[in-house]
């Protein structure tokens, strides 16, 4: 029985290997949060769904479910030849800096985090220039001078998103204020719409009437809250306008399906480079979404000042502060 | 049926295999319902759980994790107390075991840091139980409730001393910097290869050592010592315990310490053995999974061996099957844990009357 296993696991992967042998053999490992997440994984699937729709190479996907399958997945794909493998989440950092070490010849990608090797290139987002955006839209649009924001689990990066939003908020009305919230304190926080909802209602109960979420799932009970009070809502990683259209201000978008996109595009033409990539306002990176879900509730001249705004970051005439530089919110 | 015996071989070896072979059939129907082939399925599971040096090793790392976590339920379970905060007890251990190691790891040998962190993380282990532990003997609040709620605060805790506290700076993630290599655990592939014995590259550590050496401790302790007895008599009968001057309160207490250092020591196979920094989630439910380990394995040493080896068996296959078949979500992989527990520990006894039946006629022919 053993033998005949044996065999037929070799038999499969003599099979997948001939089918991309003229050309590259992806891989994309998901994070724990798995790969229909309604934000940032599912962005990358989205991007890579895209690319094999264009140019009909298969891209191998895994989810693991804990720590040591991580390593243990990367190992395995390393082993048989994946190159480029894209890592996505910033908790693959240890697994991708060990794993790349012992496969010198494969090529990483790490994504929203660093990982200073010959062979990774590293891909992060200035969150906080695309929470600026969004922070500046809600000011503009707030009437009561108060406005909401809910972060998914409470780490480093969940607060860049909320220092970015509350320069934003500040920026347009220096007296405003912005209260902050935290899901909670595990990776559930990013998959808890009921308490999403109960924190929006608490925030409007509070006088906030526009508020953003940046906590994957949990944002869809917020946007829900936001629609039942006649309030409103951003979204974030995906443009998420068509969630619940009339109550969506915007979206701060993370093109991370672009990002996926690209990598393999580079890999494929033989243009992929390791080192660090900081994807920004200036080169689409981040940005805010406005498309016919929205267009409702943005006057030309709110355009026009987000416009401006953006220039100005863009140019470095409005320098955002970053919350990960000093782990602090002082600006 | 008072002469006639079921022999011992068919209760603690035939009917669990028979239930897992029905769980196994059950899970059979679960794959031809998605369109894979079971037979396949399966056999990727046991090639990946048994089938290579590596896979073996996987199986064997998280049959510790699973050991530890076992063993803590099954011990406060001796006393009718039921520790549902194996979770929280892991997580605060490793945190113990990871403060000893990024203490020390610059200035002492292995040899002194491996028994400090041990220490460390049975005494954060045990600290963690201490509170549920003094509520339940002394104010009557429920073990099952306060052991739930701990396991919240728990992760809080954690949280934030990652965050603001213990986090590497500059990195995205909240992790501490990495310990120095006198503060790692030696792999047992390591370990091995001077002896010419090939393990191939897997995560299973001294920590599996240490997790068999707590299996004789806890059958030592439970059968064989005063403590043992006043242990198993307040489970069976508190009223007849007090009665017979024992110290219900006293002993409620002390069997949570005990149970919450056995968790915590799963912190020195995951922070000390193998991830080698501080970080988040690593119990990754090892403390949930650990009650269905007691459960299956009757909470005996052997018994919790044998389930823990079953469970990590899963892990591992499962893994490897969600991996080579794509189709195969790492969802149904639970499905199959599931249907092991449901048919192992919830349908025990559906067959055990008939097949005991069947022997004892046997017997008696």
């Amino acid at each position: 029985m053993k033998g005949a296993l044996l065999a037929s696991a070799t038999a499969l992967t003599v099979a997948m290997s001939s089918a991309y042998a003229a050309d590259i053999k992806p891989a994309v490992v998901y994070d724990q949060a798995g790969k229909f997440d309604k934000s940032f994984n599912e962005g990358v699937y989205n991007g890579i769904t895209q690319y094999t729709e264009d140019t009909g190479i298969k891209i191998r996907e895994s989810e693991p479910k804990n720590e040591a399958q991580v390593e243990q997945n990367l190992r395995r794909l390393a082993k048989r030849g994946y190159s480029p493998i894209v890592a996505v989440g910033f908790t693959m950092t240890s697994a991708v800096q060990k794993v790349a070490q012992d496969f010198p010849d494969v090529h990483f990608t790490i994504i929203d985090s660093v990982v200073e090797l010959d062979n990774v290139q590293s891909i992060v987002f200035k969150e906080h220039q695309g929470s600026f955006l969004v922070g500046a839209l809600a000011a503009m649009a707030s009437e009561t001078d108060t406005v909401g924001f809910i972060g998914g689990m409470d780490i480093p990066l969940i607060r860049k998103f909320g220092c970015g939003y509350e320069q934003g908020v500040k920026y347009v009305t220096p007296n405003a204020t912005v209260i902050q919230n935290m899901t909670g304190s595990t990776g559930a926080a990013f998959n808890d719409p009921t308490k999403g909802s109960e924190l929006a209602k608490s925030q409007f109960s509070q006088g906030a009437d526009v508020v953003f979420a940046a906590a994957g799932g949990t944002g869809i009970g917020v946007y829900q809250a936001a629609k039942d009070e006649g309030k409103l809502a951003i979204g974030v990683d995906s443009n998420q306008n068509h969630v619940q259209p009339g109550t969506m201000l915007t979206s701060m978008v993370k093109r991370v399906d672009a990002a996926a996109y690209k990598v393999f595009e580079e890999a494929q033409n033989d243009t992929w480079q390791p080192g660090i990539e900081v994807l920004g306002l200036a080169d689409g990176g981040v940005d805010w979404a406005l498309d016919e879900h929205n267009q409702a509730l943005i006057s030309d001249e709110m355009k026009a000042s987000m416009a401006d705004i953006k220039a100005k970051i863009i140019s470095g005439e409005i320098s955002v502060h970053d919350y990960m530089s000093d782990s602090s919110c002082q600006y | 049926m008072s002469q006639a015996k079921v022999p011992v071989w068919v209760n603690v070896g035939l009917i669990p295999l028979f239930n897992i072979m029905l769980a196994l059939l059950a899970s059979a129907l679960v794959f031809l319902a998605i369109g894979e082939n079971p037979i396949e399925a399966a056999g990727y599971l046991l090639y990946g759980a048994f089938g290579y040096d590596e896979g073996i090793g996987y199986t064997l790392y998280y049959a510790t994790n699973l050991i530890f976590t076992g063993l803590a339920v099954s011990v406060a379970f001796k006393a009718g107390l039921f520790n549902i905060g194996g979770e929280g007890q892991a997580y605060i251990g490793g945190l113990g075991v990871g403060l000893v190691c990024l203490w020390f790891d610059s200035s002492l040998p292995l040899l002194l840091i491996a028994p400090l962190a041990i220490i460390g993380g049975a005494l954060f282990g045990a600290a963690w139980a201490y509170i549920p532990a003094y509520l339940q003997a002394r104010r009557g609040s429920h073990i099952v409730i306060t052991t739930i709620m701990f396991n919240f605060i728990a992760s809080s805790l954690m949280v934030y001393l990652m965050v603001n506290w213990l986090k590497q700076e500059g990195l995205m993630s909240p992790i501490s910097r990495t310990f120095e290599e006198s503060a790692w655990l030696p792999y047992l592939h390591d370990l091995l290869a001077p002896l010419g014995i090939d393990m191939g590259d897997s995560p299973l550590n001294l920590a599996f050592i240490l997790a068999l050496l707590c299996c004789v401790f806890y059958w030592a302790l439970v059968w064989h010592t005063r403590w043992g007895y006043q242990l198993r008599t307040v489970g069976t009968n508190p009223t007849a315990a007090q009665y017979a001057g024992i110290d219900n309160a006293k002993v409620t207490i002390w069997v949570m310490l005990i149970s919450g250092a056995l968790a915590g020591l799963v912190g020195v196979n995951e922070i000390m053995g193998v991830n080698h920094s501080l970080l988040l989630n690593f119990t990754a439910g090892y403390g949930f999974a650990g009650i269905a380990v007691a459960l299956m394995g009757r909470n005996h040493p052997v018994g919790i061996i044998l389930a823990a080896m079953l469970f990590g068996a899963l892990y591992q296959g499962g893994g490897e099957l969600a991996f080579e078949i794509p189709t195969i979500t790492p969802e149904i992989v639970v499905v199959i844990q599931g249907l092991v527990i449901l048919f192992s520990g919830a349908l025990e006894n559906m067959f055990k009357g008939k097949i005991e039946a069947f022997f004892l006629r046997r017997a008696a022919a």
